[in-house]
């Protein structure tokens, strides 16, 4: 696997990518305060893809958005590729994102005025660099883009738009991915299809994944469900069923 | 990065657009006035390098007043005899002597030909058998004239009025209406159009007759023999020169005319260019809330750049480049509008009356230069606030459903810091207007910059003051519109900062438009005020338009007319006394019996005792010169001669003003020292008062005086307030721009509020509401708006009349109801108006893709 840019590190391809270690997390003061997490610890091994699951309310947004750099945490600490992320300001943190992250947003976010193209190699462009060709043509064909990449967003399905998201999250080979509730604006087929080419990533690429879902079907692509609940991990499953994941819903709900 | 941004604006090519409307209409006032000022500057350049072309030197009178420049002080005239010694030097070739008077021309309707604007009714004599190297002047038609009855007319004029050559015409000098055959019509070389100027031209003893010059010539042309250069030639010819002469080069004498019409036109360059900056500002305003509320429905666009590592500084420049690039086509557009816009202001003084000359369209590079500069400046300055905001937008965003943009650290002292931006804008303003000793300048720029914080500040004050005013001004709408009307009230108040500075760009045209309908209601009521406390006669006599001078021959005309009682004259000239020039008036003895003064010392007899050397003044000029009764006063006239007068008496003028000039003298003695004597105005006491049979009787005594104008009082005050309403409709002409652009900024801030809102107008849809009730809802919103301008800028325009009438010791403070009324209807039209494309769009919406919609 090539390098895409000189001195940024290729996917690390063993250990803990990211590290949150007793992360909490508290909206709003007095009367009003909200504990959305109470003290989350979890670290992702590269090459994994990790799927946080749990009610509404249940604090799995607010902890891919820590994760991710977005929010800050009350209290605790988030490490990425080893990099103490909390304290970073807002220059770093950019750099951190261009080298390191990729997202991918329930509502897709592409740019309506580019080709699917350009909104692929956007991450790039906005670093100044130039798309790596092969690479390029091998993620497009991937993602079904290749005889879509000149249409703009308005032209495409939905389906078809969040692959072009995902495109634009691999193309930089970010160490961590974030997914957002991925298929949480799409019909089930299309949705099946955008998880599929997700699990091939991590399959083929070993692209590290975190995917925030409330979908049990697409839980089970994980190798590792987190189930939160009230702002605290309480369940973990490994390479589990849709029963199995199902039943701890049900647990959960009740 | 850029070709994002660019792409950016590509995609959003209606908002970017709306932004662009307000620099192009302020690109192109700039523009369009430098075109105008450039083309009418460079026809004066050619009238006066064809005037002068074949001259070597000109011999010219000299006002011994008022420095080398004439500056309108008519020059004395030249003896003829200095003819014969010019022609005797060994230098020259050629003498030519001339006359340049005024002469109106009177056409078929027995009406002078001259437009409102006072436009120059020209004179020239011809020797039409002699060289006409000097005449600048080309025949169309017919021949030059000669011998007593005989004259030939500007081509235009003819044409416009339907005269031929052997037709008769009528011509107004210092006598009634004498008649003339036409036997010619001229152009001057190389210019398209002499603006609304006449011209009239006779044989040299003609003209010197009918201008009272007999023996005298306004100026000598010469060329000089081979070998003899032009400053040779002055040099031989100053010597011979009387003290009220001068020789300057024919080059220099070009230039020299060429100066003195530059001084207006630059004035005129700067006050247009005024109206440009202040459209400017106004789009300024404009651009900001704009690109503003772009920036607001960009925010997840701008959050995903964020979260795909765009830096903060690539957010900002990413704003900048749009704005930029919105700048530069903006301002093309603008300045070539500008040739269209030259046209259309030279068409409104026409309107007004100001017809100058003009030659083919002028488009200087430096017209490129600044407009291109200035609009593109503008632009980005106004982008700077936006661009910080759009930094200001957090990654997060991405994710979240209806993040709003975080307000900035020093919002929350918004208020205070707009109260001292208030607080030291009137402080400069005050510094402009009040503290003596300082330089033109510097009050100008004190003043302007004072003005632009005023307005800076109260549009940072009014998102605080928007809910309050808004729900006052709602309410009707809220009270008579039903849902549309209150959810219009809502709405208006819902995104305060937004509606504030929509009404604050329209704030600045109510503001100004306030100020002057304000400041010239004040000079209308005291005028109006004194003319009412002075004036005792029945009738006022003056010429038609009110400022020209009559000829004294008018006045006298209506003596002995059967029910006059009195008849009095008051003449007006140029002077110098106590080291500066001044105007002078000139009273006959019965003036007390038309015009009642308060005097201070002397008394109402005081007129009728001035003599030879008797004066009287007003009593600041006194004070100012410590002059009391008896004091000694030396009055220098063009000429050079010094009368030596007496004070006898000191009046205290109305605050409207003084009727009469610095110093008064009686027409016995000004008759004797000024050269054809004219009145300002003269005044008419009846038998009877003012009927209808006296005024048929006055009128009838006039028919040979085509530009004599017998008025009542309320005629007179009419008349004489003419100029003011002038200057005002002319101000509101130009005003008009500032707030066609500031109305722009209502559409933008509406269409932009549409697009936003589409979901929720589809929702209101949805749930019944009919296409009309959401075309209502956008209407009432976009009257509510353009009425807080209203609100914002009336007061603020009070309160800068009163500031300015303070520092101008103005005499009254009246305060125009009716206007301001008028001004509050007219800010509701223009709500309508400015409500009508975004009413449509959002009339239109489809409910199920309004809904749907993101």
């Amino acid at each position: 696997m090539a390098v895409i840019e000189e001195g940024v590190p290729a996917p690390a391809q063993q250990g803990t990518v990211v590290q949150a270690t007793d992360v909490t997390r508290r909206y709003g003061e007095g009367a009003t305060t909200v504990d959305a997490l109470r003290g989350v610890s979890l670290g992702v091994e590269a090459g994994q893809l990790v799927a946080v699951m749990g009610p509404s309310g249940s604090g799995k947004s607010t902890l891919m958005h820590i994760l991710a750099g977005l929010d800050k945490p009350t209290e605790g600490t988030v490490e990425i590729a080893g990099t103490e992320i909390t304290s970073l300001d807002d220059g770093k943190l950019t750099r951190l994102r261009r080298q390191h992250i990729g997202f991918v947003f329930q509502f897709f976010n592409l740019l309506p005025m580019l080709t699917a193209e350009e909104n692929v190699v956007l991450p790039l462009t906005i670093a100044g660099e130039k798309p790596e060709r092969q690479w390029l043509e091998d993620l497009l064909k991937q993602t079904g883009l290749t005889d879509r990449r000149t249409h703009r967003p308005s032209e495409l399905s939905g389906g078809q738009q969040q692959r072009v998201a995902l495109a634009r999250a691999l193309v930089t080979r970010p160490t961590i991915l974030f997914a957002d509730e991925p298929t949480g604006n799409l019909d089930s087929k299309t949705g099946g299809e955008i998880l599929e080419l997700l699990r091939a990533s991590v399959t083929n690429y070993g692209q590290t994944t975190v995917m925030v879902t409330h979908e049990s079907r697409a839980a089970v692509i994980a190798d590792r469900i987190l189930f939160l609940a009230d702002g605290l991990i309480v369940q973990e499953l490994k390479d589990a069923s849709q029963a199995q994941v199902l039943d701890v819903i049900s647990s959960l709900d009740s | 990065m850029i070709t994002v941004a660019l792409k950016g604006l590509l995609g959003r090519k209606l908002r970017a657009a709306l932004t662009a409307v307000s620099i192009v209409l302020g690109v192109a006032m700039i523009s369009g006035t430098f075109v105008l000022t450039d083309t009418i500057k460079a026809a004066f350049g050619t009238v006066f390098s064809q005037v002068y072309k074949n001259t070597d030197a000109v011999i010219t009178g000299k006002s011994a007043i008022g420095g080398s420049a004439n500056n309108g002080i008519t020059p004395p005239s030249l003896p003829e005899s200095l003819l014969q010694k010019v022609r005797a030097l060994p230098g020259v070739a050629l003498a030519e002597g001339g006359i340049t008077d005024e002469a109106k021309l009177v056409g078929h309707n027995n009406k002078v030909l001259t437009s409102a604007g006072g436009a120059p009714s020209l004179a020239f004599s011809v020797n039409p058998k002699g060289d006409q190297r000097f005449n600048p002047l080309v025949l169309t038609t017919g021949r030059w004239p000669q011998g007593p009855n005989e004259i030939a007319i500007d081509a235009k004029t003819a044409n416009t009025k339907h005269f031929a050559v052997g037709d008769t015409i009528g011509v107004l000098t210092h006598g009634p209406v004498e008649r003339f055959r036409i036997v010619g019509t001229v152009r001057l070389g190389g210019v398209s159009s002499l603006g609304g100027a006449t011209i009239a031209i006779f044989d040299l003893p003609t003209a010197q007759r009918i201008f009272d010059k007999v023996g005298k010539l306004d100026s000598i042309g010469l060329a000089s023999k081979q070998n003899v250069t032009p400053d040779q030639l002055v040099a031989q010819v100053k010597p011979l020169l009387p003290a009220t002469a001068q020789v300057r080069t024919g080059a220099q004498e070009a230039k020299q005319a060429a100066k003195d019409t530059n001084g207006f036109l630059s004035f005129l360059e700067y006050f247009l260019l005024a109206f440009g900056f202040i459209a400017l500002f106004v789009g300024a305003f404009v651009i900001a809330n704009t690109l503003g509320i772009t920036i607001a429905q960009r925010m997840r666009e701008l959050a995903t750049l964020r979260t795909l590592g765009a830096t903060r500084r690539q957010v900002y420049w990413s704003v900048v480049l749009e704005a930029f690039v919105i700048g530069v086509i903006a301002s093309v557009i603008g300045l070539f509008l500008g040739l269209a816009l030259a046209k259309l202001l030279n068409a409104l003084f026409v309107s007004f009356g100001i017809d100058l000359p003009q030659v083919g369209t002028v488009f200087k590079e430096r017209t490129v230069v600044v407009g291109l500069l200035v609009g593109v400046v503008v632009t980005l300055i106004a982008a700077i606030r936006p661009a910080l905001r759009a930094t200001r937008v957090e990654p997060i965003a991405a994710v979240r459903e209806g993040a709003v943009l975080p307000r900035s650290r020093l919002a929350r002292f918004g208020p205070y810091i707009a109260i001292v931006v208030i607080l030291a804008s009137v402080g400069l303003m005050l510094v402009g207007l009040f503290v003596g000793g300082l330089a033109t300048k510097a009050r100008l720029l004190s003043l302007g910059i004072g003005a632009l914080g005023v307005f800076v500040g109260v549009a940072m004050l009014a998102p605080t003051l928007v809910p309050p005013i808004a729900r006052v001004l709602g309410w009707p709408a809220a009270r008579w519109g039903g849902a549309s009307g209150r959810l219009a009230r809502g709405n208006s108040i819902r995104n305060p900062s937004r509606t504030a500075s929509t009404a604050s760009a329209l704030m600045i045209g109510v503001t100004l438009v306030t100020l002057v309908s304000v400041l010239a209601a004040g000079i209308k009521s005291t005028f109006s005020d004194s003319v009412n406390k002075l004036f005792t006669a029945d009738y006022a006599l003056t010429s038609q338009n009110g400022f020209t001078p009559t000829s004294i021959a008018s006045e006298k005309a209506l003596n002995g007319v059967p029910g006059v009682e009195v008849v009095s004259g008051v003449r007006a000239g140029e002077a110098e006394a106590f080291g500066s020039r001044i105007g002078i008036t000139a009273v006959e003895p019965n003036v007390s019996k038309v015009i009642d003064l308060k005097w201070t010392e002397g008394s109402a007899a005081t007129p009728a005792q001035l003599g030879q050397d008797g004066a009287f003044v007003a009593k600041s000029y006194a004070k100012d010169n410590k002059l009391s009764v008896g004091s000694p006063i030396n009055l220098k006239t063009p000429t050079g001669s010094v009368l030596q007068l007496k004070l006898l008496g000191i009046f205290d003028p109305p605050k409207g003003g003084s009727p009469f000039g610095d110093i008064t003298i009686s027409t016995t003695r000004f008759d004797r020292e000024y050269a054809n004597p004219q009145d300002l105005f003269s005044f008419v006491t009846t038998r009877g008062g003012v009927t209808t049979a006296n005024t048929a009787r006055l009128k009838q005594a006039l028919a040979r005086f085509p530009d004599a104008k017998i008025q009542t009082k309320s005629q007179f005050i009419t008349l004489e307030e003419g100029g003011i309403t002038f200057l005002l409709k002319l101000l509101y002409v130009l005003l008009s721009l500032s707030i066609l652009i500031s109305l722009f900024g209502i559409v933008n801030t509406l269409v932009l509020t549409v697009f936003e809102r589409t979901r929720e107008i589809g929702m209101l849809r949805a749930v019944g509401m009919t296409r009309r009730q959401v075309r209502n809802m956008i209407r009432h919103e976009s009257i509510i708006t353009a009425l807080l301008g209203a609100a914002l800028g009336i007061p603020v325009g009070i309160v800068l009349a009163l500031m300015v009438g303070k520092a101008i010791s103005y005499p009254a403070f009246t305060i125009p109801w009716l206007t301001l009324i008028v001004f509050v209807v007219g800010a509701i039209v223009a709500g309508l108006f400015a409500a009508i494309f975004p009413a449509r769009r959002a009339g239109r919406l489809n409910v199920l893709e309004a809904l749907q919609y993101e």
